[in-house]
């Protein structure tokens, strides 16, 4: 457990993030290791890159990565605030959004908004990707490993199960 | 359940049935279970496909909104939706099924990783997982980026993003609000 300073670090930064994360819970993966990682030193670039694994393998939203980084820097109270601080200012958009589409979908201006963030989310993405792959590519059968599961799943509709599986035997057996 | 899924009733706004909280809750929480690897694709096959409670347009239309809204999609989707159906009580209950349980066995997952993550067998194994989840991560960027090929400026854009928060790693905070109103301005520009 950290003190309460860390919990309100947590708290407003992830709010904010919440806020931040176009097209999806993902895109913020960038500025999540920034501040764990890089600003905050609460974890190594490693360990980021394992919560992110295990966030993946889990069941459920992938978003739950803030609640292992939560947990990871303060313990249950850490895992409670950056969940509720990444789901709060987003859902309550959400609510107040949700209500009133029905009168502005389709319109000019929705579709210019949506047209300018695709790119930014696609872009967003693309670093996530770059950030957790660097970290992960540790020996040459790791570089083999992110390739093949990209190619698996960019190219079959392989249940991404059976791609953890396999992998995670390989790196047991010592091969990574 | 039987005969209703002949003819869809052409485009009400309002669902033609009632679904109790519980109910929501636990479409939710099923969903949310089953969708390792994205839960949006099990979402559908669980609101369209099986139980019928919203046709493919209705579902397509909830992902935009999804996707065009700020923060995590599947949980925009399930506060959107639980209000359609249920009001207030409807999306806390949408929410509650989709991120409850799977809190309780990531929660675990943490406790877990805090004690064995020194593990020399763990570790191991970790850093194959580690590669397979970022391999997929890129391969879902792959897929999303194919649309991208009808705009230069969209792939200008989308590059620019990747430079300047992936390599430069400049803070988001800082470079979204700068470049969120430029692409959003350009994208106005070019359909002017």
């Amino acid at each position: 457990m950290k003190g309460s300073d860390t919990l309100v670090t947590l708290g407003l930064y992830f709010a904010l993030m919440s806020l931040f994360a176009i097209g999806g819970g993902m895109s913020a993966v960038p500025e999540f290791q920034r501040l764990a990682v890089e600003t905050k030193g609460w974890m190594t670039d490693r360990e980021f890159t394992d919560l992110f694994a295990i966030a993946q393998v889990s069941p459920g939203p992938n978003i739950l990565l803030v609640t292992l980084i939560g947990y990871h820097v303060a313990g249950f109270a850490g895992a409670a605030v950056t969940t509720a601080a990444i789901c709060g200012p987003s859902c309550v958009f959400a609510y107040a959004v949700g209500r009133a589409w029905d009168r502005f979908k389709g319109a000019r201006w929705a579709m210019i908004i949506q047209a300018g963030m695709g790119p930014v989310s696609i872009g967003l993405l693309a670093a996530s990707g770059l950030i957790v792959a660097r970290a992960a590519a540790q020996s040459w059968i790791a570089i083999v490993i992110i390739a093949v599961a990209a190619a698996v799943s960019y190219w079959t509709r392989l249940n991404p199960l059976w791609i953890f599986a396999v992998s995670a035997i390989l790196g047991f057996a010592g091969l990574t | 359940m039987s005969a209703t899924h002949d003819a869809q009733p052409a485009a009400s706004s309002s669902p033609p049935f009632n679904p109790s909280l519980l109910d929501i809750f636990v479409v939710f929480a099923s969903v949310s279970l089953s969708g390792f690897g994205g839960v949006l694709a099990w979402a559908r096959r669980a609101l369209v496909e099986r139980r019928k409670w919203m046709t493919p347009e209705e579902f397509n239309d909830l992902f935009a909104l999804s996707q065009f809204l700020p923060g995590p999609n599947i949980v925009n989707l399930s506060v959107v939706y639980g209000a359609r159906l249920r009001g207030p009580a409807g999306s806390a209950a949408a929410f509650c099924g989709l991120l409850g349980p799977p809190l309780i066995i990531v929660t675990i997952f943490g406790i877990l990783y805090a004690h064995f993550a020194d593990v020399d067998g763990v570790r191991r194994a970790l850093a194959g997982l580690s590669a397979a989840a970022s391999g997929m991560l890129i391969a879902t960027v792959a897929k999303m980026s194919q649309p991208l090929r009808a705009s230069w400026l969209a792939v200008v854009i989308a590059l620019g993003t990747f430079v300047a928060i992936g390599v430069m790693r400049w803070p988001m905070p800082v470079v979204l609000p700068l470049l969120l109103p430029m692409a959003i301005g350009l994208a106005w520009w070019v359909r002017r």
